[in-house]
């Protein structure tokens, strides 16, 4: 084929893959959009609710107040936004702090919120979204980049890096950033343990329902993780080597990983959910109607 | 290069009541390296029928001189690979009962290759970028001569043994569909289903880590998972093949507590790059005769 240009020798690294570039290639232009199915809708609602969280988020970190239903209210539960509780006037239950002192205008939001955002900004699957929705990198399957053409190659890029470059390589920590987030896995679920306290005993609201549904929905998120998923056995040539490993591979990580576009979605609602619930029943928009 | 998009998509009238169904409207991409256009050809429609069957028939009864690719009609040998619709897919496969009719269908060759005429594309770049897959390489031999796997180590490696290689996913995959320039330096998604192969394969002893970061370019994909939606195999490219290969390229390269760990308990360094190349076939090419045109050659 003369296409295809001669073999180089084994030379100095890397070897470049032997290919001519430029040739007059098949169909269209590939600007050209010969899709007929509604291609721009899943970019389109994906970045819209990843845009509505990003919104809401930021409200709610810097609200600073009605971050927890304390015992005045006869209720113990505490938003996972402000989740381990820094400040000084957090309901005494579930007080870590004061890191933060009461009515400081700082919000220990902003501290906490560090850790799960990277982790859901370097997500393997999160990354495919916003690649798609906010970078049109590709914006859906043979859709061209954003603005690239014939004429334009790049598009609206100098060069295509991917994720080899600062700061998309960056993403390769994300194993980090679930090592950090475990331990806010851990706390939410105490926090939902401790949403069974109520005044005397034990006792169980709507809240607390809404906070062990976003307890389970976290680690659900949390253990279906492909770094989780290579940690846990995925990275074994000889599975059979490592009975106990190749269990959580089999049975939990990868079960829960092919679901892990659903967890990562309902991970975020149940996290707005607990929040707003929470800034209702504290700013007494209604109480909280208890179950047992 | 003079290139017509075709006519514009058109509706197609309702036939009267009692009339045979109406005509298929069908746009065949015609043309070279010196252009190309839409053709409209317009054929009777045929119970239970795939694209590629249309495709013959109009190549039966109007354009014999149309170049069309193909040889099972059974999606197995990954052949008829095409963009119908828009849609990467493998003609033998689309059944025109999954396609609105009420519209022209538009039938073109894979966008990321280079054309050789009609629905015909040089893929030949993939079968460069084969030849610089580091082999296989089995350790030594149990004591009685033989070699054992446990069936578990080898299930997760049959889901890859089904790639067909029709280069749906190489076509689809945008760095190097739209971004051609990284051609040199990227493997592309069914490579990658290769390589996890062999570095999940339990009797396998060559670390290719490096070299998969190096050479074939594994960090250009940003995993957008269109190889996965547009594989006839239905395999999870991203999921099981490119992320795993990922996480061990952090592994050996990007995680400092594991350097960190190598360092103290002198475990082995990953392999270099360059002996990986080793193992591949580039590594025993010949200098090229120098080249003598065959018939059919373009350019
Ligand atoms: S996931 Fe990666 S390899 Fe697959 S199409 Fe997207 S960029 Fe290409
Ligand atoms: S991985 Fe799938 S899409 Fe890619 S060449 Fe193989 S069968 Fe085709
Ligand atoms: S949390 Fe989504 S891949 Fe790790
Ligand atoms: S003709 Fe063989 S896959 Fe379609």
């Amino acid at each position: 084929m003369s296409v295809i240009e001669e073999v180089p020798l084994p030379g100095p690294r890397p070897q470049p893959i032997p290919v001519r570039i430029g040739a007059p290639r098949a169909g269209p232009p590939r600007a050209v959009v010969l899709r007929k199915d509604p291609w721009w809708a899943q970019p389109l609602i994906t970045g819209l609710g990843l845009a509505a969280f990003v919104v809401y988020a930021t409200w709610a970190a810097f609200r600073n107040g009605h971050y927890f239903v304390g015992l005045d209210q006869a209720r113990n539960y505490l938003s996972p936004f402000y989740s381990p509780c820094l400040a000084s006037n957090c309901p005494s239950a579930v007080r870590w702090g004061p890191i933060t002192p009461a009515n400081s205008g700082f919000s220990p939001a902003l501290i906490i919120l560090v850790f799960p955002l990277a982790f859901r900004l370097t997500c393997y699957y999160y990354r495919k979204t916003y690649y798609r929705a906010f970078w049109l990198s590709p914006p859906a399957c043979a859709v061209a980049d954003a603005g690239s053409t014939s004429a334009k190659p790049n598009g609206l890029r100098k060069r295509y890096t991917g994720e080899t470059r600062f700061p998309l390589v960056l993403q390769n920590i994300h194993r980090y950033t679930w090592y950090f987030t475990f331990i806010f896995a851990v706390l939410l679920t105490y926090d939902a343990i401790e949403g069974f306290r109520f005044p005397g005993g034990v006792g169980m609201g709507v809240g607390t329902l809404i906070l062990v549904a976003n307890a389970v929905l976290i680690w659900a998120y949390q253990l279906g993780c492909h770094a989780c998923r290579h940690m846990s056995g995925g990275s074994l040539k000889k599975l059979s080597k490592a009975p106990a490993r190749r269990w959580i591979w089999t049975n939990l990580t990868t079960p829960l990983n092919k679901h892990h576009q659903l967890f990562a979605w309902l991970s975020l609602m149940s996290i707005v959910v607990s929040d707003l619930y929470i800034y209702l029943v504290s700013s007494g928009a209604f109480s909280d109607p208890r179950i047992f | 290069m003079a290139i017509d998009t075709g006519p514009a998509p058109t509706t197609v009238p309702e036939p009267p009541p009692g009339a045979p169904p109406k005509d298929l409207v069908m746009h065949l991409w015609r043309g070279d390296a010196s252009g190309g256009r839409f053709q409209e050809y317009r054929v009777a429609p045929q119970e239970g029928e795939v694209v590629l069957d249309v495709v013959h028939r109009i190549q039966a009864t109007q354009a014999p001189d149309l170049a069309v690719r193909w040889n099972c009609k059974a999606g197995k040998c990954g052949s008829c690979s095409a963009e119908i619709n828009g849609r990467p897919a493998l003609m033998c496969m689309t059944r025109m009962s999954t396609l609105p009719t009420d519209q022209p269908v538009t039938v073109s060759p894979m966008r990321a290759f280079p054309i050789m005429r009609d629905l015909v594309t040089d893929v030949s770049y993939n079968f460069e970028v084969a030849k610089l897959i580091p082999a296989f390489k089995p350790g030594p031999r149990d004591p009685d001569g033989l070699r054992r796997m446990a069936q578990v180590d080898i299930d997760r490696g049959q889901e890859f043994h089904k790639c067909i290689e029709c280069f749906l996913c190489q076509n689809v995959c945008h760095v190097i569909r739209d971004h051609e320039e990284n051609k040199p330096r990227y493997a592309g998604p069914r490579f990658f289903v290769r390589l996890a192969e062999l570095e999940m394969h339990p009797l396998d002893t060559l670390d290719r880590r490096n070299y998969i970061r190096e050479d074939m370019g594994i960090g250009l994909c940003n995993i957008t998972k269109c190889c996965t939606e547009v594989c006839p195999e239905d395999i999870h490219i991203t999921d099981n093949a490119i992320i795993p290969l990922k996480e061990r390229i952090v592994d050996a390269h990007y995680d400092p507590v594991a350097w960190l760990g190598r360092k103290i308990t002198g475990r082995p360094v990953p392999l270099a790059a360059a002996e990986a190349r080793k193992h591949t076939g580039a590594a025993h090419a010949q200098p090229a005769a120098p080249a003598t045109p065959e018939p059919g050659d373009i350019a």
